[in-house]
């Protein structure tokens, strides 16, 4: 394990930041965090810290508990007698928009907001995913794409200090997914949420992050820092996708192939 | 020729065709005699008395009657069966509570319970609506119940993670996911509520459609009998018609009805 946290260098370029000493304390911080169900231990003292606007990958195959540590963060699951702190201000958007049918898009993205102006402010979020004009439609009436985009809308109105997304874009097509990463990007640069991305796509990660951790186990193991600017990781992304692949699938292997003994005849 | 069977196809295809050749055959077959009077009337002289009974105020009153035994029983069952259906749709201790009974009601067969209620409340108007109310409690309950727990656990969840609190849930989630199903019990109510009518307006009715049917048989007069069926099929329709008309406003949002 101490083999993959040594972070890799290029010759021309400095791929990774140093762990720069943090001026804000983080908005998420997670200490010998465990989670089991009967026997089965889903995470394994798992220790996390998320920093003020900082984005975050989760990387990990299924099964893996990324998503048990996003129910964490994400207030679903409760926690107790865990030394977890997460902001009360933060906001979740799943893999499935989970907008609700029966209510106008602009209702669904104020759901249980409390205030004046309700309309004005969900029509503001609206217009910052482009779906303005969309604001009195039926969430069944909307495509998968625009869908997600409500769903960003939701939960960006809140102005969340954490942002959790679940393989928020698992569901779509490549070019709309495409689409919705600089979307992404944009709203997260605008409003600056620490953001955590649960994905099993190593290309999506690579593309978002600054900082991608590699669930395995309950455990993290792996964690990249990426300090190049979004945009000029192409050449990065090769060495790096071969490299995470490698930590997801070599351990999978060694987990799932069992050799037949010699001599079992 | 081509006109001639352009236009038997069409006559061929229409719906109408069948109802209209069925009434005809029916009144030829009064007319020479075929059908006596005293077994079944001859349509014309079924819309005769219809219109002699509408214009003598008489249909109108009795329909009255029998619409608002429709309606109290109808406003009690199925107010009863939305509050037992919330009680044991939002609380486990509820359930535990009222769907054993539910259940155990749904084995009695309402209508073998007229004896009974006659002699609790008599034979007046209160066991006929008692007997509208009991009977269409339970299709109301039982559909709402199951849309309440059908409701998508991923659309709670996800309102939830938003911060609703319970009764927020319940009022945005839960019941506007379980209202198809509520409508689709009263649907079933609607028409329950109207079968029990029948049977129940026989107990020594004084008005009402079934005083009229009652009337009609000891004087063999089959035409008033034929338009108190009448009335009784278009009653069924209007409810019918109402339940859609609500569907139409509440299910908006509804794929399906947003087509339309």
């Amino acid at each position: 394990m101490d083999a993959r946290l040594t972070f890799l260098e290029l010759p021309e370029h400095r791929l990774y930041a140093p762990d720069e000493s943090p001026t804000e304390p983080p908005v998420v911080r997670l200490r010998d965090f465990t989670r089991a169900f009967g026997a089965n231990t889903i995470i394994d003292r798992l220790d996390l810290d998320i920093h003020p606007g900082e984005f975050v990958a989760l990387l990990g195959r299924s099964g893996s508990g990324k998503t048990t540590l996003l129910r964490t963060l994400g207030g679903l699951d409760d926690a107790p007698g865990q030394d977890v702190s997460v902001p009360s201000s933060r906001a979740v958007v799943f893999q499935d928009a989970r907008l609700l049918p029966w209510k106008r898009v602009w209702r669904n993205v104020v759901l249980g907001l409390k205030g004046e102006n309700q309309r004005e402010r969900a029509h503001d979020a609206l217009r910052e995913v482009g779906l303005g004009h969309r604001i009195d439609a039926w969430p069944l009436t909307l495509s998968g794409g625009e869908a997600q985009r409500v769903a960003l809308a939701r939960a960006l109105v809140r102005e969340p200090r954490l942002l959790l997304l679940d393989e928020p874009f698992a569901a779509l097509d490549a070019l709309t997914r495409l689409k919705m990463h600089g979307l992404v990007l944009d709203l997260w640069r605008a409003h600056r949420p620490a953001v955590l991305m649960v994905t099993h796509d190593v290309d999506e990660a690579i593309a978002l992050a600054d900082r991608i951790l590699v669930l395995d186990g309950g455990r993290i193991a792996a964690q990249e820092r990426i300090a190049l600017p979004r945009g000029e990781r192409a050449e990065l992304t090769h060495l790096l996708r071969s490299k995470l692949l490698g930590i997801l699938g070599g351990t999978a292997t060694s987990d799932a192939v069992i050799p037949f003994p010699q001599g079992g005849h | 020729m081509p006109i001639l069977s352009k236009l038997s196809r069409t006559l061929g295809s229409s719906r109408w065709l069948s109802p209209i050749a069925f009434l005809a055959v029916w009144e030829l077959a009064s007319r020479t005699g075929l059908i006596p009077q005293r077994t079944l009337a001859a349509p014309s002289a079924v819309a005769g008395t219809l219109a002699e009974m509408t214009l003598s105020g008489e249909l109108p009153s009795n329909l009255v009657v029998s619409f608002e035994r429709v309606l109290f029983g109808l406003a009690i069952g199925v107010t009863t069966g939305i509050v037992l259906a919330l009680l044991a749709g939002l609380s486990r201790r509820g359930e535990a509570a009222v769907d054993p009974i539910m259940q155990i009601k749904r084995t009695i067969p309402t209508l073998a319970l007229t004896p009974l209620f006659i002699v609790w409340f008599g034979i007046g108007e209160t066991p006929k609506v008692a007997l509208i109310a009991f009977a269409s409690m339970f299709p109301v309950y039982l559909n709402l119940f199951s849309g309440i727990r059908g409701v998508d656990a991923r659309l709670v969840e996800g309102a939830r993670s938003f911060g609703l609190s319970q009764a927020e849930l319940v009022w945005h989630v839960i019941l506007p996911g379980a209202l198809p199903s509520l409508l689709v019990g009263l649907r079933y109510s609607l028409s329950i509520a109207i079968l029990v009518l029948v049977v129940a307006e026989q107990i020594n009715a004084s008005a009402g459609l079934g005083y009229l049917i009652n009337n009609a048989r000891d004087f063999l007069r089959t035409d008033i009998i034929v338009v108190c069926l009448l009335v009784y099929a278009v009653l069924g329709l209007a409810a019918d018609g109402l339940v859609r008309a609500i569907e139409a406003r509440a299910l908006v949002w509804r794929p399906a009805l947003l087509d339309a």
